[in-house]
C-alpha cells in the first residue's frame, strides 16, 4: 500500500514535472470553467436584455448560441485535459513507475 | 387553478428534478392503463433481471459488489455516469421548463453540466488512485479513520436520503400518470425492483441497468428532437419562429425570464449545481468501477459529452412541445384551456408531461409507450444507484471501517451491505408513501447543497491541502452539513412553499444555501486545521507526501480484480 521509496520519487525530475504540469493545467482549466459559467450567470442576472438581442432579422437571440456554447466549451475543456493527460502525463507516469521500482 | 400559480416557484427551487413532478403533476387525473407502455416496460424489466442474474453469479467479493471488480471500461462508465445524471427528472423536468419558460430551461441545463469539467480536472483520477469503494476511502486516507468515516457516512447518507425520497415520490406520481397504476403500487414496484438489482447484482447489475437505460434514453431523445427538427426542415430558426408565435409569452421565451431574478440567488444555485456534482456519493462511486486513473478520466469525458448532448436535445424537445403539444387539443385539458386560453397552461398532467405528449405527437402510441417505459426505467436505474451508494456507506464506512476497525470479514461486509440495501429499500418505500402529498421539490436542491457543502470541501481539501487535519475536516464538514440543512429550511422553498409561512417572510432569501454554506465549510476546515496542534494533526500532515505521490502516480492504487 504505502509508497516505499517516497523520497526518491519526490526527487525524480519526471515526477516534479508531472506535478507541476498537471496541477497548473487542472487549476487553470477549472478557473476558465468558473469564469465562463459565472460570466454566463452574471449575464443572465444583470443583462437578460442583452441575451435577448435578436440575431439578424430572425427570432433567434444571441442568448441561444451563448448558452449552447457554454455546454460545448465545458465538453471541449474536458477534452483538452483528457488529451493532454493521455499523451503527456501518462508517459511521465510510466517513466516514474519504471524508474522507481 | 391555484396549483398553476405556484408552479413556477416549484420549478425554480426544485431544479430539474423528478420531484417537481410531485408539485406540477398533483391533481392530474390518473391515465387509462397504457398497455403498449407496460408491455415495453415489462420487456425492460425482464432484460434487467436477466442481467442481474448474470451479474449475481459473478459477484462474489466485496470488490465485485461495490465496484464491479473494476472491470468496467471508460466508455461504459461514461454511459453509466451519464445515466445516473440523466434522471427522469432532468428529461421531463428540463423539457417541461423549456415548454413553460423557453430560455430559462437552458440556464438550468448549463448549470447542470458545468460541474463535470471540475470533476475531470480535480477529482476523477485522484479518486481512482486513492480510493477503493467509497469516497470516504479518499478523505480518510491519511486522516483519523473513525471520525472521518462517520462524517463521510453522514454526508453520504443524508445526500442519498433526500435524493431518494424526491425520486420515489416523483416516481410514484409519474408512473401513476404514465401507466395508470396506483401511487402505492408504483412506489412498491420501484422499491422492490431496486432491492433485487442491488442485493443480487451489486454494482455490476446496477451499472449495466444504467448503461442500457442511458442508451435507450439517448436514442429516444435523439429521435424526438430529430423528428421535431425534421418538421421544420432542420432549421432551428423556423422552430423558434413558430414557437414564439404560439407561446403566450411570445418573444420573451427567447431570453432569460423571471425564474432567475436575484443575482445572489442565481450564483448560489450555480455553486450548488457545479460543486454538488463533485460531491454526490452515487456518482463518485462510479470512478472505482474502472481499472485505472486513465479510464476514470476518459469516463468523465464521455459522460460530459453524453450529458451535454442530452441537454441540447431536451432544449429542442421543449420547443418542439410548445409547437406541437400546446396547439393540439388532444393533449390539453379543455376546462383549463377555457379559463386560461393558453395551451401551455392547459397541458394534461402538467408541464412535466410535455416530453411525453410530444412523443405521442411525433411517434404515435407505440413511441409514447417506448418513452414512458424509458422514463420508468430511468427512475429504476437512478434509485438503484442511490441505494447502492447508501448501502456501501453503511457497510464499508460504518460497519467495516468504524465498527470492525477495518478487520471485517469480507463476506460479512457484503451481507451487511445487502441487509442495508433492503432496509434502505423498505425505508424508501415507506417514506415515498408518507411524502405522497407533501411538496418534496426542495429535496434535490438540498441534496446538492449538502454534497457541495460537506462532501466536496472535505474531499477536495483532503486531496490538495497538506495542512488539513482530522479535527479541521470534522468540524468544517459538519458545519457545512448543518448550515446547508438550516439554510434550506429557512429558504423560501421550504419556509414559504412547504411550511406555508407568508410570502416574503423567509429569513434567508437565497433559494439554495451553497453560497454561504460552502464558505462556512471551507472557512471552518481551514481555521480548525491551522489551529490544530494535536498529536493526530502531526500525523495527518505527515501523511500528505505519501498520499500525494500515490494520488499523482497511482503507485499502490487498488487494482482491478477482473474475472
Amino acid at each position: 500500500m504505502a509508497v516505499s521509496n517516497l523520497a526518491k520519487i519526490e526527487q525524480d525530475p519526471n515526477y516534479q514535472e508531472l506535478v507541476r504540469r498537471r496541477s497548473s493545467l487542472g487549476w487553470m482549466l477549472s478557473l476558465i470553467m468558473l469564469v465562463i459559467y459565472f460570466g454566463f450567470i452574471l449575464l443572465v442576472a444583470y443583462a437578460p436584455k442583452f441575451l435577448g438581442t435578436p440575431l439578424g432579422h430572425g427570432v433567434t437571440t444571441i442568448g441561444i448560441p451563448i448558452g449552447l456554447s457554454v455546454i460545448v466549451l465545458a465538453f471541449l475543456l474536458t477534452g483538452i485535459y483528457v488529451r493532454k493527460a493521455n499523451s503527456a502525463y501518462d508517459t511521465l507516469i510510466r517513466k516514474i513507475v519504471e524508474d522507481n521500482r | 387553478m391555484k396549483k398553476y400559480s405556484w408552479a413556477p416557484a416549484i420549478l425554480l427551487f426544485s431544479i430539474p428534478t423528478l420531484a417537481l413532478a410531485a408539485g406540477a403533476v398533483e391533481g392530474g387525473a390518473k391515465q387509462a392503463t397504457n398497455w403498449s407502455a407496460i408491455g415495453m416496460f415489462v420487456g425492460f424489466v425482464m432484460l434487467t433481471l436477466a442481467i442481474t442474474y448474470w451479474a449475481a453469479k459473478r459477484t462474489a467479493s466485496a470488490a465485485d459488489f461495490y465496484s464491479a471488480g473494476g472491470g468496467i471500461t471508460g466508455f461504459q462508465n461514461g454511459l453509466a455516469i451519464a445515466g445516473d445524471y440523466m434522471s427522469a427528472a432532468s428529461f421531463l423536468g428540463i423539457s417541461g421548463l423549456v415548454y413553460t419558460s423557453g430560455y430559462d430551461g437552458l440556464i438550468y441545463s448549463v448549470g447542470w453540466l458545468v460541474g463535470w469539467p471540475i470533476v475531470t480536472f480535480l477529482i476523477a483520477e485522484q479518486l481512482r488512485n486513492l480510493g477503493k469503494f467509497t469516497f470516504a476511502d479518499v478523505t480518510s486516507f491519511r486522516l483519523g479513520q473513525t471520525d472521518i468515516r462517520i462524517l463521510a457516512a453522514c454526508g453520504s447518507l443524508v445526500t442519498v436520503a433526500f435524493y431518494l425520497i424526491a425520486q420515489m415520490v416523483g416516481a410514484g406520481k409519474l408512473i401513476q400518470l404514465l401507466f395508470g397504476l396506483d401511487y402505492w403500487i408504483a412506489v412498491v414496484l420501484v422499491g422492490g425492483l431496486m432491492m433485487i438489482y442491488v442485493t443480487f447484482g451489486g454494482m455490476k447489475a446496477t451499472t449495466w441497468v444504467q448503461i442500457i437505460k442511458a442508451v435507450l434514453l439517448l436514442s429516444g431523445a435523439t429521435f424526438m428532437a430529430g423528428a421535431v427538427l425534421y418538421k421544420f426542415g432542420f432549421s432551428p430558426e423556423a422552430l423558434f419562429a413558430k414557437a414564439t408565435e404560439v407561446h403566450p409569452k411570445k418573444l420573451a421565451i427567447m431570453e432569460p425570464g423571471s425564474l432567475i431574478s436575484n443575482p445572489l440567488s442565481a450564483i448560489s444555485l450555480g455553486l450548488a449545481l457545479m460543486f454538488g456534482t463533485a460531491g454526490l456519493p452515487h456518482i463518485l462511486m462510479r470512478f472505482f468501477t474502472v481499472k485505472d486513473a486513465q479510464a476514470a478520466r476518459k469516463s468523465v469525458f464521455y459522460a460530459t459529452g453524453f450529458i451535454g448532448y442530452f441537454y441540447i436535445l431536451t432544449f429542442i424537445i421543449g420547443f418542439g412541445a410548445i409547437v406541437l403539444v400546446s396547439t393540439d387539443a388532444a393533449f390539453l385539458d379543455s376546462t383549463i384551456l377555457e379559463k386560461t386560453k393558453s395551451g401551455i397552461a392547459a397541458i394534461k398532467g402538467g408541464s412535466n408531461m410535455a416530453a411525453i405528449h410530444l412523443a405521442n405527437a411525433v411517434g404515435g402510441n407505440l413511441f409514447l409507450g417506448f418513452i414512458s417505459a424509458v422514463a420508468f426505467a430511468t427512475i429504476l436505474a437512478v434509485v438503484s444507484g442511490l441505494a447502492l451508494a447508501g448501502a456501501s456507506s453503511i457497510s464499508h464506512d460504518l460497519y467495516s471501517m468504524v465498527i470492525k476497525g477495518g478487520q471485517a470479514n469480507e463476506q460479512d461486509e457484503i451481507r451487511v451491505s445487502k441487509i442495508a440495501t433492503l432496509v434502505l429499500g423498505v425505508l424508501a418505500i415507506f417514506l415515498g408513501i408518507v411524502f405522497e402529498n407533501q411538496n418534496v421539490a426542495f429535496m434535490v436542491g438540498l441534496a446538492f447543497a449538502i454534497a457541495a457543502s460537506c462532501n466536496f470541501p472535505v474531499l477536495v481539501m483532503s486531496i490538495f491541502w497538506r495542512g488539513l487535519t482530522t479535527r479541521g475536516a470534522l468540524i468544517g464538514g459538519f458545519l457545512g452539513l448543518i448550515s446547508a440543512v438550516v439554510g434550506v429550511v429557512l429558504s423560501p422553498a421550504v419556509w414559504e412553499v412547504t411550511l406555508g409561512y407568508a410570502k416574503g417572510s423567509a429569513p434567508i432569501k437565497l433559494d439554495n444555501p451553497a453560497l454561504f454554506s460552502m464558505a462556512i465549510a471551507f472557512a471552518g476546515i481551514w481555521l480548525f486545521s491551522i489551529l490544530d496542534r494535536s498529536k493526530r494533526a502531526a500525523l495527518d500532515r505527515g501523511g500528505f507526501d505519501a498520499q500525494y505521490v500515490r494520488c499523482q502516480t497511482g503507485i499502490g492504487a487498488a487494482a482491478a480484480t477482473t474475472h
